[in-house]
């Protein structure tokens, strides 16, 4: 529930205000569509200006990037010498392998990795039901529900943690990953996703076909709606991911950096530490936290970006 | 269908009744089962402790001991803290400063990456790049990058002329820093909220305005920024409520003093103060009351923002 805000709303305030300006105003999604990709042939070149300053965004973007395997590849020593280092330097793989024995940081990785998956599985899958009862099954009290789900988004998660935290005290889960998990399992952001694609891309009559053939809800979920519905749970099953991999403020509270932390804690434990720490071997966590959600961008990037454009207009 | 249940209610129902039963419930009952898992996490982990958090509010308690009821007078403490004003202050100058170079830098950044280019792909998973970087390792980096002695931005500031910046000490050069953060990760993302927005607006808009006369720069402030309107006050909304939420960045940026925000509270904001009565200092009822002004603040932005948003519709009415 932490953070959901950080990820794209398929809101309705992203549909583009349309005027009547021209006759030719489309009407259909289809025409429209055509419009679209007439209109992408008439699209302006870029001048060198934009390939310029565009390029200079891209170096802003992935300098910090550059400089943080820079950081990690040389000694804690050279890295807190002025001027700063700019070259990758020969100690990349002696500081993996202290930070990776020495502090952890796999320890960390592995719980990472096990709160993101279960927490985007989860999401996606609740969602998803939930996304399509919104969308394509009528019920009493729909309307006010999905207002209810789109209105919890904007609590904060500084509301909830101090009882959480008790509750979590209580229990006896501090440092436990289900701590994390739990709160996270489905959230109003993904519901709403899912829904704005399941009433585009599900026709209503799909779903009453399955039922005249005696198709019971499930049979109803898993054969029609599940396949329909798989690109957009690929989408929100990344984007979940990433922020479930990212989230600092609840997991900070609930573990601490000595019991089982995630990357993002255990990375908290060690730079909000005192100043004796070898700054290369904070950074070489904070590299070896970033890395892999790096590759996935670079092998999926065309897909995130589609899925987080897709998000913000489909409506 | 609905008629064979009522005929076969004498005795135990054939199987063709009870299967009508059975998908008369299916229909009525699974709506609110593939909805339950949302509520009920809801419920268990958002309703339930942020009206406790409330109700804590209103008390002196500390973890683990019991509640003694206070009325407001947290609240009226916390009117009275200058540490609470500073915390706010900070909150509201690093979310300005935050949020609004970030959505005009994201504006004119879709406005390029709108252009037909070569390497399109590349150029909008690299400014995507910093949002897959997590607050914390984005923090540890700038913090070295921002560091007074060694780091590499006053080293550029000095080839230029410029003494070095007390980036971690001084007031203002630590909330920029801080903003340059929360700028870096989110920038390139809004850019491509705001592409897709412009790639939606209808191309005879454009060509309407060229028709007329109007030069590029024109079309984009006449055509561009008005049909995407909705979208700019979506992002605006989602950054504000990001900004007054502010943790990480701060905490870690501050190093070890990162908690109180700076040796001088400097960049405390109300997050980092809600987390230092409640952790630190164990006042939780404190906390609490902290927490509910920070739902109080964001229903106000919220109310303000409608307002906004109605006198323009009425204006726009009014005005055609």
């Amino acid at each position: 529930m932490a953070r959901m805000l950080d990820t794209p709303t398929p809101t309705p305030a992203s549909t583009p205000t349309r005027r009547p300006v021209s006759t030719a105003a489309p009407t259909t999604a289809a025409p429209r569509r055509r419009l679209l990709r007439q209109s992408a042939g008439r699209q302006h070149h870029a001048g060198p200006l934009t390939y310029v300053l565009l390029g200079l965004a891209a170096l802003i973007s992935l300098f910090p990037l550059y400089w943080n395997l820079v950081a990690a590849s040389h000694t804690g020593e050279r890295v807190v010498e002025a001027p700063a280092p700019l070259l990758p330097g020969p100690r990349l793989f002696d500081n993996l392998a202290f930070a990776w024995n020495q502090v952890d940081m796999g320890e960390a990785l592995v719980n990472t990795t096990i709160v993101a998956g279960l927490v985007a599985l989860s999401t996606v899958l609740f969602s998803t039901l939930a996304g399509f009862a919104f969308a394509k099954l009528p019920f009493k009290g729909r309307g006010a529900l999905l207002a209810l789900v789109v209105a919890t988004m904007t609590i904060p998660p500084q509301l909830s943690v101090i009882p959480l935290y008790q509750i979590v005290t209580d229990l006896g889960w501090v440092d436990q990953l289900q701590s994390v998990v739990l709160p996270s399992l489905v959230a109003a952001f993904g519901v709403f996703f899912m829904r704005q694609y399941l009433i585009e891309a599900l026709p209503v009559e799909l779903v009453e076909a399955a039922r005249m053939d005696g198709a019971h809800s499930l049979r109803i979920i898993w054969h029609v709606v599940f396949p329909v519905a798989r690109p957009a749970m690929a989408v929100l099953g990344m984007l979940v991911f990433v922020q479930a991999w990212n989230d600092f403020f609840w997991p900070f509270i609930a573990l601490t950096p000595d019991g089982n932390p995630t990357l993002q804690v255990a990375l908290a434990g060690l730079g909000a530490g005192n100043h004796t720490v070898d700054q290369a071997v904070v950074l070489t966590g904070a590299l070896i936290s970033t890395l892999p959600l790096l590759l996935v961008f670079a092998v999926l990037g065309k897909h995130i970006v589609g899925g987080i454009t897709a998000g913000a207009v489909k409506s | 269908m609905a008629t064979s249940v009522r005929a076969t209610s004498g005795g135990s129902p054939p199987p063709a009744g009870l299967r009508s039963t059975l998908y008369r419930l299916d229909l009525k009952a699974v709506p609110y089962v593939f909805v339950a898992p949302f509520f009920l996490t809801f419920a268990a982990f958002g309703l339930f402790p942020l009206i406790y958090t409330g109700w804590l509010s209103l008390h002196r308690v500390e973890l683990g001991g019991s509640a003694q009821w206070k009325g407001l007078e947290n609240y009226s403490s916390l009117a009275t803290s200058e540490f609470f004003w500073n915390a706010l202050a900070n909150t509201f100058t690093i979310g300005v400063i935050s949020t609004v170079p970030q959505l005009l830098m994201a504006l004119g950044l879709a406005h390029l990456l709108n252009y037909k280019l070569r390497g399109r792909g590349f150029f909008r998973v690299a400014v995507l790049a910093p949002y897959a970087t997590s607050i914390a390792a984005a923090t540890l980096v700038f913090a070295q990058l921002f560091n007074t002695d060694y780091g590499l931005i006053n080293t550029v500031l000095g080839w230029v002329g410029f003494d070095p910046v007390a980036w971690d000490s001084s007031k203002w050069p630590a909330q920029i820093a801080i903003s340059t953060i929360v700028t870096w990760r989110w920038t390139g993302y809004n850019a491509l909220i705001y592409l897709a927005a412009m790639q939606a607006v209808p191309q005879d808009l454009y060509e309407a305005a060229a028709l007329d006369g109007a030069s590029r720069w024109r079309q984009f402030l006449s055509v561009t920024i008005p049909s995407i309107r909705p979208t700019i006050l979506f992002t605006v909304i989602v950054s504000t409520i990001g900004a007054t939420q502010l943790f990480g960045e701060p905490m870690l940026f501050g190093g070890s003093v990162g908690i109180s925000g700076g040796s001088g509270n400097q960049f405390q904001t109300l997050s980092l103060l809600m987390y230092e009565k409640g952790w630190v200092t164990g006042a939780l009822g404190q906390a609490s009351a902290i927490a509910w002004v920070m739902l109080l603040l964001l229903l106000l932005i919220g109310g303000i923002q409608t307002l906004i948003t109605r006198s323009n519709h009425k204006r726009k009415k009014s005005g055609s």
